[in-house]
């Protein structure tokens, strides 16, 4: 192909779209002012045949730009998949006709509608380029997994099931981790009511008869540097010795620690052998090798024993732990297990308050309990009295009295706590007082906080955090992803979990990050933008080195250099855009989406002039919830004012405050801004995009004061992609604040 | 009856619950209660009771025997079926109800002037003189059941029923004098006496 550039504009006329509108204006539109050196119509563009004339045209006749006019750029693209062109979509069905009434009042506002989004399709068009892998890219097919506990192992071995080289790094001097040293686990397959084997021996024999495993023991990671399929890793011994690795992408899986309650009184912990957490006492059981467990203090049998649950968990007490482990009541009926197979006339009482056993295995394990005759008694403890015997006092909650127990063994179920190293943002970089002043919820005890993975980036030395010290990623959405691309969290410094969940958790990291280093080895994104190859260029001689860049990018893709100019790692990049969005000098801009990209669209529209009272709303919308909502909309038949013009932005992260006050000069009446949900449950795809855009948006108001604009012309949303009736209200919203608010008097 | 008591008791020292499991009928259901409250919530007389149904069986979990098997609860069930119906662990919920009235019965511990105990017993021997329950009787011996001035009363306020009953044919005044009756009543008696005696050996067997 020629580096000469060719437009070409298609226009489907199927779809009602030909009924609808007036083909042959739209066409000419495109040719005269669209300036598409040619324009063809098809009754089917997605048919095989409107596919094969478009191909034909970029083979033959050197096509290098090409428009689409049809359906939304969500639907057919398997039809419309022309990588080796720049392609533009102007929805005309989802966009125009579809959320119009087909009535002939509202035929002239309806063909206005479509002829602007012809414009603005070969507006973008002009300014794109195709985008071209950077070149830096290197594959590289080993894993790094730090931790060897349940999950580590896990995803080595599911890593190397696959065909990848593994490198462990474990700190400790065995693999196994926390599991190592319990005696039997929760059990995972039906009947569920026997506790299982942890699995721990073979998991660790099979990775020694792994050819692609590599162990690391007494070891730990020095120094991260790099990026995804390019990761450079010193890894140090306890010896002092170090060893530099590369990798295409890590996995950390360094579980948990548990919570101490040695700082609560109340349960006597410091002050009795006898008083155990739950993970000491599976060591005792462990000791005991099947025989009768001896207490701790002069070795007596254990003829009684008492489970106290929730202990320092769902509190809103300082120093405890906000949250719930989730399993600790299982465990506990494991625990309890323990003793009454060993001898069935040992009293086991565990006292809880809410008993949640969940999953599978959950209510079948409780009933087997029930069955084995442990006692569950509903209760609040509020002492545990040290002595020879154990005194438990308890309000029992379901007989409404102060009562006793007498015990040779108080086992407390204390949560698990991330040990995920320290958060990078522990500071916050944007000091928002009003909502540091509005959460006065107390702070969780945070594990201590050596760091892990020693990034060498700019923005920090670990994985950002989102609570309580759980690493950052959409629990629902896009689970092992953290906001450091090609370096995947899983298992219980995700969120707290049993072992079968952390080993499912593992497996799904351990895929994500073959992805990755798959993705990295071809110069692709990964999640949420697979695939796609463009990726942020800086204009380094306009940059002022402001640093905004570099702090605001999600994902610590920007590094800066010794003068501070930014330095950019191309596979750490999601390609968001958010420091395109952030850039007040406008130098970051991606081959196929830029400011300028946006502006020509905005520009493009034809905005009538005052007398015609036809006003214009300006949409932004998130291309990942708020475009589809609408698209939705508009199969569902849900109408949109017909002065709306919706462009669809990356982020709203990458939404350049130029667009706005550009837009407000041309004439525009109304602007909305759609993006998805940020804060703790955030539904952003980039993390951080939509909060920023929310931050940036807080000073649109001075611009519109300086240009004496009433400041509800601008508003900022969060929408889901559920929000199908929601975002087109908004929109017609608008419409009728414009109304009330009378026309923009920068129209000319 | 109370030798009965103490023998269980010392029997049973600890475990209040494996002294139900064994000796109640369905006793064995009672560990398998998860205290949701269902069916102290459907119970329609649930409100005038000493104790739910959740309740009594955390009690019998807590080894609270004397409170237990004296409570009056077990004795105002309708045996309506309402728990049994809803319990999401299954529990024969009434069924337990009566197996615990049974147990305290068989104890000596049901509380004094307990009107169903008492009802109870009138229909009981009532049934076993002649193997057909003789109304009139049964009516009488319960108006009576608190003395000679207060069954008077008690005729009186219901002398209306009475009459309605005789004359729809429901009662029968001959019925005074001896009453009908099936034909082998000696047999039942063996028969139930028989029954008693394996019952009996058991409960002893157990304690």
């Amino acid at each position: 192909m020629s580096d000469e550039k060719k437009f070409a504009g298609y226009i489907c006329t199927g779809c009602g779209i030909g009924e609808r509108l007036d083909s042959s204006q739209l066409e000419m539109i495109a040719t005269r002012e669209g300036k598409m050196q040619s324009c063809k119509q098809h009754e089917m563009l997605c048919s095989s045949e409107g596919v094969q004339m478009i191909r034909d045209d970029i083979s033959s006749e050197g096509a290098s730009h090409i428009m689409i006019a049809a359906c939304s750029r969500r639907a057919k693209v398997e039809a419309f998949n022309f990588p080796e062109v720049a392609m533009t979509r102007a929805n005309l069905r989802e966009g125009v006709i579809w959320v119009r009434p087909d009535a002939p009042e509202h035929q002239e506002t309806t063909q206005e509608m479509a002829d602007d989004y012809i414009r603005m399709a070969c507006a973008e068009l002009r300014s794109l380029k195709l985008p071209h892998a950077s070149g830096e890219q290197s594959l590289n097919k080993t894993i790094l997994v730090v931790g060897g506990g349940i999950t580590g192992m896990t995803a080595a071995l599911e890593s190397a099931a696959a065909g990848y080289p593994v490198h462990i790094v474990e700190k400790q001097g065995a693999l196994g981790g926390q599991a190592a040293g319990y005696a039997k686990a929760i059990p995972t397959r039906s009947p569920y009511k026997e506790p299982r084997d942890t699995g721990v021996a073979e998991m660790i024999a099979a990775i020694e008869a792994s050819g692609l495993i590599t162990v690391h023991l007494n070891s730990t990671v020095a120094k991260t540097a790099g990026a995804p399929g390019r990761f450079n890793v010193d890894i140090a011994t306890e010896s002092g010795a170090v060893s530099n690795e590369t990798f295409g992408a890590i996995i950390q899986a360094t579980g948990f620690k548990l919570y101490d309650p040695s700082n609560l009184q109340q349960y006597g912990y410091s002050s009795s052998p006898d008083i155990v957490t739950n993970a000491e006492l599976e060591k005792l059981v462990k000791a005991a090798a099947g025989g009768p467990v001896k207490r701790p203090s002069d070795g007596k049998e254990v003829k009684a024993v008492a489970f106290v649950q929730n202990v320092g968990q769902s509190s809103s007490e300082e120093g405890q732990l906000s949250y719930h482990s989730g399993i600790g009541d299982l465990i506990a009926i494991k625990q309890a297990m323990y003793f009454k197979d060993q001898n069935s006339d040992c009293d086991t009482t565990i006292l809880f308050n809410n008993l949640r056993t969940p999953g599978a295995a959950g209510e079948d394990f409780y009933r087997a309990g029930q069955e084995k005759m442990i006692t569950f008694s509903k209760a609040q403890v509020s002492e545990v009295v040290p002595g020879d015997s154990l005194e438990v006092k308890f309000q029992d909650l379901i007989l409404d009295e102060e009562t006793s127990m007498q015990a040779d063994l108080v086992v407390l179920d204390v949560g698990m706590m991330p040990n995920s190293g320290p958060d990078p943002y522990a500071v916050p970089i944007v000091i928002d007082e009003k909502a540091e002043a509005a959460s006065e919820t107390p702070r969780a005890p945070t594990v201590t906080v050596d760091s892990i993975l020693n990034l060498d980036y700019r923005q920090g030395t670990d994985l950002p955090h989102l609570k309580n010290g759980f690493t950052d990623s959409h629990f629902i959405c896009f689970p092992y992803e953290t906001r450091r691309t090609g370096i995947y969290a899983a298992g219980p410094l995700r969120r707290p979990m049993d072992m079968r969940q952390a080993q499912d958790d593992a497996a799904g990291a351990a895929m994500k990050a073959i992805q990755a280093a798959e993705n990295a080895g071809k110069g692709m994104a990964a999640h949420p933008r697979a695939g796609d190859l463009s990726f942020p260029s800086f204009r380094m001689d306009g940059c002022t080195q402001c640093k905004r860049c570099t702090v605001e990018c999600p994902f610590g893709a920007i590094n800066e250099d010794e003068k501070g100019y930014p330095l950019f790692n191309e596979s750490r990049c999601r390609r968001c855009g958010t420091c395109m969005g952030a850039c007040p000098v406008r130098v970051i801009s991606f081959e196929n989406y830029s400011v300028e990209s946006v502006n020509q669209q905005i520009k493009n529209v034809e905005v009538p002039e005052e007398f015609d009272e036809k006003p214009r709303i300006l949409v932004l919308a998130c291309e990942n919830d708020a475009y589809p909502a609408l698209d939705q909309a508009g199969m569902n038949g849900v109408e949109i004012n017909p002065w709306a013009r919706v462009i669809p932005v990356r982020c709203l992260g990458s939404v350049s405050l130029s667009w706005i006050t550009d837009s407000l000069n041309s004439g525009y009446d109304g602007i909305v801004l759609m993006g998805c949900a940020k804060g703790d449950d955030y539904q952003c795809h980039f993390v951080r995009g939509s909060a920023m855009a929310h931050e940036r948006m807080d000073k649109v108001g001075d611009t519109l004061s300086s240009l004496n604009l009433e400041p509800e012309r601008v508003v900022v949303y969060e929408v889901a992609i559920t929000d199908i009736e929601r975002a087109p209200k908004l929109i017609n919203d608008m419409a009728e604040t414009v109304e009330k608010i009378g026309l923009s008097p920068f129209k000319f | 009856m109370s030798d009965l008591n103490s023998a269980m008791t010392e029997r049973y020292h600890n475990s209040f619950l494996k002294e139900v499991e064994a000796n109640v009928e369905e006793g064995e259901w009672v560990k398998m209660c998860m205290q949701c409250g269902v069916c102290a919530g459907s119970c329609p007389l649930g409100n005038a009771w000493e104790h739910t149904p959740q309740k009594l069986f955390m009690m019998i979990r807590a080894g609270k025997r004397e409170a237990v098997l004296s409570s009056d609860a077990m004795w105002m069930c309708t045996s309506c079926y309402n728990c049994i119906a809803r319990c999401p662990r299954g529990l024969p919920i009434t069924h337990i109800m009566h197996g615990l009235a049974h147990y305290a019965k068989r104890l000596g511990l049901v509380p004094k002037n307990q009107p169903t105990a008492q009802f109870s017993q009138i229909f009981w021997d009532n049934l076993m003189k002649k193997g057909r329950v003789n109304e009139l009787k049964l009516g009488l011996a319960i108006y009576f059941k608190d003395g000679f001035g207060q069954g008077i009363k008690n005729a009186l306020a219901n002398k209306q029923l009475g009459q309605n009953m005789m004359k729809a044919k429901r009662m029968n005044a001959m019925e005074f004098f001896g009453g009908h009756s099936i034909k082998d009543t000696g047999g039942l008696q063996k028969m139930i006496k028989k029954a008693q005696e394996i019952e009996d050996a058991k409960i002893q067997g157990n304690s």
